[in-house]
């Protein structure tokens, strides 16, 4: 009896098992007569720590306690695409028939269908040398097909390759040392599956919100923190580039956030067709789903879950993005695992590892030659919200993603209330691959967007002066120029940066769109400065009529771009030469 | 899991609300416990951290004048749960489900974990159906729907509660259906709830309410327990029932407090302001309750209430509620103080459910509509802003009408005294205000719904 491992223990989601000799650090074991998932967090002589990632209430002193020797892992394959999970990699639809409406704690289900068959089509044939990475074969799958790796650390001459229909559990091949190959295969979340080389990406990611692709691009395989206060628009963001952004799939990590917005998300994305595919958005994306009533060990492990499914995504060669709302609430998941195990906190409670831990996670972000053959480049995106508490960005966490991402969308309580979304304060957000990715967009979409953006950006920076200026004397006593550059930076807020999520034309802007808006707009600026240098007078600028161009642009249907450009332009045009501005 | 009952005699300490018990075999995390002392009625208690070496029993009755070592503790082996049943209905009773009202305890139709079991996020459905609650500033600006939490942000001295009671008095169904209301006082003095309590006596919507209270007067723990025991309540009847349930919860403020408090006697490290880690989980574990089936006909609504220490929104109680409920309704000083009823700051509040609500279900022009009344009130409130230095006169001609409009807005659509108006008078209302701008003022409206309100104007007699 005494050296059966029992818990001696129990503390919210801590428990103490002792004795356990020889126990690992990460190393699962399952809690309790109903095996409880947990994992070890610390070991002091014979007791050891363990987080448990489900419910303890109801778990009792002396229940029994096994050792599985593993690592946290899940299983990777074909049947990811369109699934729930929960922190742990359950599917949430199978613990739904377990258990009906309400989880509880002790389900056992496997992350990929055991029983569903495969057809896979072999690309190799016995012989071949196979190393880490090569694609084995395909098979089809929701987002047209894929393809089956040589799991990392695994190399060989092929012995035996098989087509057929197969679960993700049959041997489909063999190598001549007799390890067995599958369709899946498992690999242990905290730990980063490796590349053949890190790329630098001058190739952005396109958001299709004209307020980051213009102002504030990123790389493809950047990182980016998304920092605001409730209500500041976070998730809508979130759910918008996980909609319109160009990426191959989507991995969507709902961590410690609302249930009901889970439910938001479950009824869009399948209802949300690719025009280019056919697909809808659920058939390339895997969601992770830990509400914050939901066990908090677990919510610390979700975003481990969807880095590693993103990783694997990426070693297919595919383009990935990959979300998480919030990672404040992992955070907040690390603190209060921390404070139970009574560690010595560093700044507002949180433990001195958290920078750390936040740069590793960080870093699994990237654009990658990955192993194996064909060559291949794949590239993870990983955007996060943040919630700082009250919106203060000098926060331990937001200033922690702040030194390791490469781009800052920070959100304003204040554009919010004045309902300008996506609520990005230009003053605060940053982006250090802005110049990196300038010149792949003055290729592909404009030469003058480099010129465009930095005429904007110092409209906004000159509107900003002004405003504190016109805050003291009030904006009559302003001199016509500066006047104009109100009235042009408050058209820039409206209709350029402003983008409504809930408005079907525009939900999503074309780059083409974004900088015939943008051109648009500066256009009007230059030809007022114009008019006002040829002595005419502000009143004689007709803006409203300009304006109205700009939202006409901007709430146009997207199949008669054409016509709406050239018809927009020529009401500037038009505008302009009526107060004797055009030039 | 059946356990047993085991009774220790004497306990190694206490502190504050909690009692340690030493060598305890096979105790339950979450399990009930009593404590007998001599010359006092038993109290109860639960076991909230259990070891071999100290298990610590959380006490739900005042602790004044338990003496650890002589009293007998039992721990039952039983979960914490509440009796629920359609006879609750009409009944008061107390933060720990006793009754108050003169009666014998309800009967119930059985009992249930008091934690409950988080929603499986695949079994919800979307909360869209539209709840008219006859006030212009919810209806009209920040939409309630079933199965939302939205809670009323509030100051002392500011009418949160009175706001919540008109809610409750004000709401109907779409369709009629079954209809509850679970209201939970945490902390609450007497006088409101009396307030509270009068506002229904008497009246049919008694019949299908049934009230936990918890007074300031009572146990500080028990805080703890009160709105379980509703929300426990709330659930039966909705998902078992099929009812929709209105939960009201005031004051959460108090009971955040209550869970500092346990938090400190347990020499816990604090984090902000010296409330626990955990009380974002903590909260959630109320909020979440939350929501609606997908194949179930009942629904959980909340209108929790919080009182914002000093009126200070990024408190850690009103910011960790907001970050976990979907919006929240701001009470202001300043327009209580101008007489407007009720007086919400529509600027800070938001219906995060709100989009699913309005269109088909209101006006298909309500999402313009309201984007245009936030947007020249926000513009009014700057003007007015500014005005306060340059004076009105030094505000350009725009910015003159938008302070106009700001001070009428606040008048005629926010305060509406005792009146319940239909969506369709708030609707009508918010009209009438834009109309006295000129068109170019109103960019938020486009040209195709602005001429469908000249139509249907011109229509109407």
């Amino acid at each position: 009896m005494t050296d059966i491992p029992r818990v001696v223990r129990i503390a919210g989601a801590l428990t103490e098992v002792a004795p356990l000799p020889g126990a690992a650090l990460h190393e699962i074991v399952r809690v309790g007569d109903r095996g409880l998932l947990g994992e070890v967090i610390r070991v002091r002589g014979q007791t050891a720590t363990v987080q448990v990632f489900e419910e303890t209430i109801g778990l009792a002193l002396e229940e029994p306690v096994r050792v599985t020797g593993a690592p946290l892992e899940v299983d990777l394959g074909p049947g990811l695409l369109g699934s729930v999970l929960d922190g742990i990699g359950r599917p949430l639809e199978r613990l739904a028939a377990l258990q009906g409406d309400f989880l509880a704690a002790g389900a056992d289900a496997p992350t990929l269908d055991p029983d569903r068959r495969w057809p896979f089509t072999p690309s190799l044939q016995a012989g071949a040398d196979v190393g880490p990475g090569d694609v084995l074969g395909t098979v089809p799958d929701r987002n047209g097909e894929h393809r089956i790796l040589v799991p990392p650390g695994v190399s060989g001459r092929l012995a035996e390759l098989k087509a057929g229909d197969w679960t993700v559990l049959d041997p489909v091949g063999r190598l001549e040392d007799g390890t067995e190959l599958r369709l899946a295969h498992r690999w242990p979340v905290r730990v980063p599956r490796p590349v053949a080389a890190w790329r630098t990406g001058a190739r952005p990611f396109v958001t299709g919100q004209r307020v980051f692709d213009f102002l504030f691009p990123v790389a493809e395989g950047g990182s980016v923190a998304v920092p605001g206060g409730f209500g500041t628009g976070k998730t809508v963001i979130e759910q918008s580039l996980a909609k319109y952004a160009e990426a191959d799939i989507v991995v969507y990590v709902g961590c410690g956030e609302r249930g009901n917005e889970m439910a938001d998300v479950l009824t869009e994305f399948p209802e949300l067709v690719d025009p280019r595919t056919g697909r809808t958005l659920m058939d390339r994306a895997v969601l992770v789903v830990n509400t914050s009533n939901m066990p908090v060990a677990a919510r610390e492990a979700s975003v481990y879950l969807g880095l590693t499914i993103a990783e694997y995504y990426r070693d297919q060669g595919f383009r990935v993005a990959l979300m998480a709302d919030s990672l404040s609430r992992w955070a907040e998941a690390l603190r209060e695992i921390g404070s139970r195990l009574r560690e010595m906190p560093g700044e507002e409670g949180y433990p001195t590892g958290l920078g750390s831990r936040l740069g590793k996670m960080c870093e699994r972000a990237g654009r990658a030659l990955v192993p194996g053959r064909p060559e291949r480049e794949g590239a993870v995106t990983f955007i996060s919200a943040l919630s700082p508490p009250g919106g203060d960005l000098s926060e331990p966490v937001t200033q922690a993603a702040g030194r390791v991402v490469a781009a800052l969308w920070a959100l304003d309580a204040g554009l919010a209330h004045q309902r300008q979304f996506p609520a990005v304060d230009w003053e605060t957000s940053w982006s250090l691959q802005a110049e990196g990715v300038a010149p792949w967009f003055a290729q592909h979409v404009g030469e003058d967007w480099p010129a465009l953006r930095r005429e904007v950006l110092t409209l906004l920076q000159r509107d900003r002066e002004l405003r504190e200026v016109a805050g003291l004397v009030g904006p009559d006593a302003l001199e016509d120029a500066d006047r104009l550059v109100l009235e042009s930076a408050r058209l820039a807020r409206e209709c350029l940066l402003g983008q409504s999520a809930y408005d079907a034309a525009d939900a999503s802007s074309p780059l083409a769109k974004t900088r015939a808006m943008a051109a648009l707009l500066v256009r009007m600026l230059e030809g007022g400065r114009a008019a006002l240098a040829a002595g005419r007078e502000l009143g004689a600028l007709d803006l409203t009529r300009a304006r109205r161009a700009l939202v006409a642009l901007r709430d146009g249907p997207p199949a008669q771009f054409e016509e709406t450009v050239a018809a927009a332009r020529a009401e500037v045009e038009a505008s302009l030469r009526q107060a004797g501005g055009a030039t | 899991m059946i356990h047993p009952a085991r009774t220790y005699l004497g306990a190694a300490g206490a502190a504050g609300p909690l009692l340690f018990l030493e060598g305890t075999r096979r105790a339950v995390l979450g399990e009930v416990a009593t404590v007998r002392c001599a010359g006092a009625p038993p109290r109860r208690g639960q076991v909230i951290e259990a070891g071999e070496d100290l298990t610590v029993v959380q006490v739900l009755e005042e602790t004044i004048g338990l003496g650890p070592e002589a009293a007998r503790v039992t721990l039952t082996g039983d979960p914490a749960a509440g009796t629920v049943g359609p006879d609750l209905l009409g009944r008061v009773l107390s933060g720990a489900g006793a009754p108050l009202d003169g009666l014998p305890a309800p009967v119930g139709a059985g009992r249930r974990p008091l934690q409950g079991a988080p929603m499986n996020p695949v079994r919800r459905r979307k909360p869209a159906d539209f709840i008219e609650t006859g006030i212009s500033a919810i209806d009209g600006l920040n939409t309630l729907v079933r199965g939302q939490k939205l809670p009323i942000f509030s100051g002392s001295g500011l009418p949160g509660l009175a706001l919540a009671a008109r809610v409750v008095a004000g709401a109907r169904t779409p369709r009629g259906e079954p209809f509850a209301v679970v209201f939970v006082g945490i902390g609450v003095t007497q006088r409101e709830t009396d307030e509270f309590l009068r506002g229904f006596a008497g009246t049919e919507a008694m019949a299908r309410s049934v009230f936990y209270l918890n007074r300031t007067a009572d146990p500080t723990i028990e805080r703890i327990l009160a709105p379980r025991f509703a929300l426990t309540q709330a659930e039966y009847l909705a998902f078992e029932r099929g009812m929709h349930v209105l939960v009201v919860m005031a004051d959460l403020t108090q009971y955040c407090e209550a869970l500092r408090e346990i938090g400190a006697a347990r020499e816990e490290i604090p984090g902000r302001r010296g409330y626990p880690g955990y009380l974002y989980t903590d909260l959630a574990t109320l909020f979440e309750r939350a929501g609606v089936l997908r194949d179930g006909t009942g629904s959980v609504t909340q209108l929790p209430i919080l009182t914002m220490p000093d009126d200070d929104i990024t408190h850690p109680i009103p910011d960790l509620t907001g970050y976990i409920t979907e919006g929240q309704i701001v009470l202001s000083r300043e327009m209580h103080r101008q007489v407007v009823d009720p007086p919400v700051d529509v600027l800070p509040s938001l219906s995060r459910l709100m989009s699913a609500g309005i269109g088909a279900q209101t006006s298909p022009a309500h999402r313009r509509w309201a984007d245009q009344l936030y947007a020249s009130y926000a513009q009014g409130r700057d003007a007015r802003a500014t005005a306060a230095i340059v004076g009105e006169a030094g505000l350009p001609p725009e910015d003159r009408r938008a302070l106009a409009f700001a001070d009428r807005f606040e008048r005629e659509f926010i305060h509406q005294g005792p009146a319940r108006r239909t969506i369709a008078e708030t609707l009508e209302q918010g009209w009438r205000l834009l109309e006295s701008l000129p068109r170019e003022d109103l960019r938020r409206i486009p040209d195709a719904t602005w001429a469908e309100r000249r139509t249907a104007r011109e229509a109407a007699p």
